[in-house]
């Protein structure tokens, strides 16, 4: 699979995850939020980072940039995206994926390796991880406190849609221990903590992330 | 010209840390009796021309797309006298 990786003004963990996707058995293609172009690749991942500075609001700005028309209209089509952490904040200002992230509830930036639960592999980026999987992966962030009204709450609840839960504590304040969703069909997910840090025995906390990425090269999306 | 202010606000049922923080820091500078602090934004437009039912219309607009995020918060409109 071709899986395009965006890079905006400020963008911090795009070669990151290039290399993840790599890794992970797929071709990685750099895309450009300037451009109105996704080269034809067959997925898109939003990367972390601080896009426009975090200006106005946490993907505020990044919502409007030239790429985001094609990956919100590629998204209505099926096409699996993936943001990580900036890009789930992104995912959520471009009502792709319902909800908001604020300021984590004890002002703190968090940066520590977590332990989270997959409660959804039934996403393309999910896939390769059993049901209720317990894996430990690192979390980065200021902002990551996981907000919506009890109404869509439930309903993620009850459509299955919380596609990983943290354990242990709760790193930010989301509500219900949520640390990633996905849509309604499932394509697009928004995960805080960083799988892409978690590739390599040589760096980070283990290889518990790989999985993300080896999903889409796997036969069951070829 | 003319001055269009948008206030924004965190809805109430939002958490608001910043908010919490500078409540914090209060009693620690003398300052008793502040209960509790939301902390917003403010934007000020300068309008070229008069503001008319249409411009106000677009501040709504521009106020509930890129201003302020309608999932976490509220915004408010209002026209400033001229200096």
């Amino acid at each position: 699979m071709r899986v395009g990786v965006v890079t905006f003004p400020g963008s911090l963990d795009d070669v990151d995850a290039q290399r993840a996707v790599r890794i992970g058995g797929n071709e990685a293609v750099p895309l450009w939020h300037g451009d109105h172009d996704l080269k034809g690749v067959d997925a898109v991942i939003l990367p972390g980072g601080f896009s426009y500075g975090d200006y106005l609001r946490c993907g505020a700005i990044s919502r409007f940039a030239p790429v985001m028309t094609e990956v919100v209209e590629a998204a209505g089509r099926g096409m699996p995206v993936l943001g990580i952490c900036n890009g789930f904040q992104i995912l959520c200002e471009s009502h792709l994926l319902p909800g908001a992230l604020i300021r984590n509830d004890h002002r703190k930036f968090v940066c520590r390796d977590q332990r989270l639960r997959i409660e959804n592999n039934r996403t393309p980026w999910t896939a390769a991880y059993e049901p209720g999987s317990e894996i430990t992966i690192v979390i980065k962030n200021g902002e990551g406190g996981f907000v919506a009204d009890e109404p869509t709450l439930d309903r993620l609840e009850g459509e299955g849609r919380v596609v990983a839960r943290y354990l242990d504590d709760n790193p930010n304040g989301s509500l219900r221990d949520i640390a990633g969703i996905c849509n309604e069909r499932g394509n697009v997910v928004g995960l805080m903590p960083h799988p892409e840090h978690a590739v390599e025995g040589l760096t980070g906390c283990g290889t518990d992330g790989l999985g993300f990425f080896t999903t889409l090269a796997s036969e069951v999306f070829q | 010209m003319a001055r269009v202010v948008v206030d924004v606000m965190p809805k109430p049922e939002i958490l608001d840390p910043q908010g919490k923080a500078v409540l914090g820091a209060l009693p620690r500078l003398g300052f008793s009796g502040v209960v509790d602090v939301r902390q917003g934004k403010r934007f000020e437009l300068e309008i070229d021309g008069e503001v008319t039912e249409q411009v106000l219309a677009d501040v709504h607009k521009m106020a509930e797309t890129l201003l302020s995020n309608p999932v976490i918060e509220n915004f408010s409109v209002h026209v400033e006298a001229s200096a």
